[in-house]
């Protein structure tokens, strides 16, 4: 159950996530909830690499030989720097959404349903 | 010896030279607006030669392999590695060329189209910036056999288009419009790294050959399965995720539109290398096919009939951009619902899917060309409002001829090039199903009337007083209308050779996954 708690808390996490973006109705919240979601899958991935007793795979003056694979770790990395630009382009949106019509109320955003 | 260098490192220069082109050009763009000008081109005349180079590859020695970082560029399992493709890897077979031809000629095109067109902009030079990282996006994720790597490059596909998108703010209509394709593609994103994560724990491996080689289709699979197909028909603007594309065709800026097609039809592109070369003859491959067949008929026939009532002329074409979407997931889905049996496969699948497939190149050319004269005609009168504009015919001679081709085209008029798609997917459909076929051609109907329409209320009747001062497009515009509409007539003259060079081998590459698998891991 223990080991396992990661995994829940990706569940929670999803759900938590999910439910921000569609039942939200204030912009910035459910920039949130995106990046709840990102932080869900980063988890994951990062629960996926985790071994336990396995060190870093540094030969050099390595304690022991039962190291893990680093491919986890640099997805996480390159998954967290698209997440930061994601988050920027979007605010920088909100930005001049909130400039233009003076609302981040989704439901006020509608300049565009016919 | 600089000719063996591009030859061998062909398909990482196709990703690299826009790449590269695009982070240097708001530099290049300090010295003077011609200098931009001529490096802009440059790079992406470059890049539609380094494509030539890779497609010639691809059809005269096979599927391509290219490995980051190996001694040789052919060696993707490297000797100590226990049989494991480690390395970073792009495999290109010819469904892959395929959409390098059809990214090449419209980024060429439509560059050529904005270096006249966006001309009186500001901002160019971050413009320019993203337009090549889109082409540079759109070019790796047809090359990659790397599942993450596919998610790097989807993300910056919609970071760029996010970005085009928004370019003209538009009092904010135009931001809306992106932040709306950029909320749906983000979670899209997540969606298929969520599923990346799965196949991953699941198998120790990210590409694509070596998790097609290993696959055992377990409910884990299966949920994997769903989240890339959610997340990349989201991507491509099928029909319940259809919402954001007639917000964003609409409001970019035309040649951004035209590049957008490209884009979303890339995401379709993965959809089918990762149904067909991941998972092909699974137990689930009939359910999924008829899944593709049913949201394509629901994408084709809301698509048109929300197309109909349209004023805005943009708009009208982007709702029938969703329709066509569903041709081509219509033909293919065909194909992918009867690949586990060889007989019906030869009547009719292989041809089904031949023609989703030519849909593909023949709607980038089509779709591309109509939203180019549209934005000739913005250009020109300054606005969209279908119920504004009437009697060009009498100024825009050039740019209403292009229309004419583009709009028969869409319609599956012969001698054009969306006839000759659309009945392959009539005939091979019909002995599939009749009901299915039926739809397809009524939908056909209801295209062309909305296009003659379009075509009556902005060419034809007498010349309005308001629009006297209005002029021909300016030539560059028109040379690249031309380009398009050379593609489109060509494909129409010439379908029977075009399928057996081009369409043929890229069906074939899409149902052979051994050879796929074998091209990477080594004939396993």
């Amino acid at each position: 159950m223990f080991l396992n708690l990661p995994y829940v808390t990706v569940v929670l996490l999803t759900c938590l996530g999910i439910a921000a973006i569609l039942f939200k109705r204030n912009l910035l919240k459910i920039l949130l909830g995106i990046n709840i979601l990102e932080s869900a899958v980063n988890l994951l991935i990062i629960a996926i690499g985790y071994r336990e007793g396995g060190v870093a795979p540094i030969y050099t003056l390595a304690p022991s030989t039962n190291m893990v694979l680093p491919t986890p770790q640099a997805l996480v990395l390159t998954s967290i720097v698209i997440g930061v630009a994601t988050s920027a382009l979007l605010l920088s949106f909100s930005i001049i959404i909130y400039r233009k019509y003076g609302t981040v109320n989704v439901n006020l955003i509608r300049e565009l349903r016919e | 010896m600089i000719s063996d260098f591009i030859w061998a490192n062909s398909p990482i220069l196709l990703v690299a030279i826009p790449l590269i082109g695009a982070f240097i050009c708001p530099l290049i763009g300090k010295v003077s607006t011609d200098v931009r000008r001529a490096w802009v081109m440059g790079i992406v005349t470059l890049t539609t030669a380094i494509a030539a180079i890779v497609v010639y590859r691809v059809y005269t020695e096979g599927i391509v392999t290219y490995v980051f970082g190996a001694a040789a560029s052919g060696m993707t399992v490297p000797m100590d590695s226990g049989g494991i493709p480690i390395r970073i890897i792009f495999t290109i077979d010819p469904m892959g060329a395929l959409m390098e031809i059809i990214t090449a000629v419209v980024g060429f095109s439509v560059i050529f189209y904005s270096l006249s067109a966006d001309a009186r902009r500001s901002g160019l030079e971050q413009y320019y910036t993203l337009f090549l990282l889109l082409i540079a996006s759109v070019m790796g994720m047809v090359s990659t056999g790397d599942l993450f790597n596919f998610f790097v490059f989807i993300e910056i596909s919609s970071m760029a288009c996010a970005g085009l998108i928004a370019y003209r703010i538009e009092r904010g209509r135009a931001v809306e419009a992106a932040i709306k394709y950029f909320i749906i593609s983000t979670v899209a994103a997540i969606f298929l790294l969520f599923a990346i994560a799965i196949l991953y724990g699941e198998y120790n491996a990210l590409n694509i050959a070596m998790i097609a080689s290993r696959m055992q289709f377990t409910p884990l699979d299966k949920v994997a399965l769903v989240l890339i197909v959610v997340a990349l028909l989201a991507k491509c603007g099928a029909v319940p995720m259809h919402f954001w594309t007639p917000d964003s065709y609409g409001l970019a800026p035309s040649a951004v539109t035209a590049m957008l097609v490209v884009a979303s039809q890339a995401s379709l592109y993965g959809l089918f290398r990762f149904v067909f070369t991941m998972y092909n003859l699974t137990f689930t491959a009939g359910m999924m096919g008829w899944t593709l067949i049913i949201i394509g008929v629901l994408s084709m026939v809301i698509g048109v009939t929300m197309a109909i009532p349209q004023k805005d002329v943009k708009r009208l074409m982007a709702f029938h951009a969703v329709s066509q979407t569903g041709y081509m997931l219509l033909g293919v889905g065909v194909g992918l619902a009867v690949l586990g049996n060889a007989s019906l496969m030869d009547q009719f699948g292989r041809m089904a899917m031949e023609g989703g497939i030519f849909h593909i190149i023949n709607h980038a050319m089509y779709k591309g060309l109509l939203f180019l004269t549209a934005g000739a005609i913005i250009y020109r009168v300054g606005t969209r409002d279908l119920n504004k504009l009437g009697g060009l015919g009498h100024q825009m001679k050039w740019t209403m001829v292009f229309f004419i081709i583009g709009a028969l085209a869409i319609a599956g008029v012969p001698p054009l090039n969306g006839f000759a798609s659309k009945l392959m997917i009539y005939e091979s459909v019909y002995l599939f199903n009749p009901l299915l076929s039926i739809i397809a051609m009524v939908v056909s109907i209801l295209t062309l009337a909305s296009f003659v329409k379009v075509f009556h209320s902005i060419f034809m009747g007498p010349q309005r007083p308001e629009f006297s001062e209005v002029k021909e497009a300016p030539r560059p515009m028109l040379i690249a209308m031309g380009i398009l509409a050379f593609v489109v007539i060509l494909f129409g003259l010439i379908p029977v050779q075009v399928v057996s060079t081009l369409i043929s081998p890229a069906a074939h590459a899409l149902i052979d996954r051994a050879g796929y698998i074998a091209a990477v891991l080594g004939g396993v």
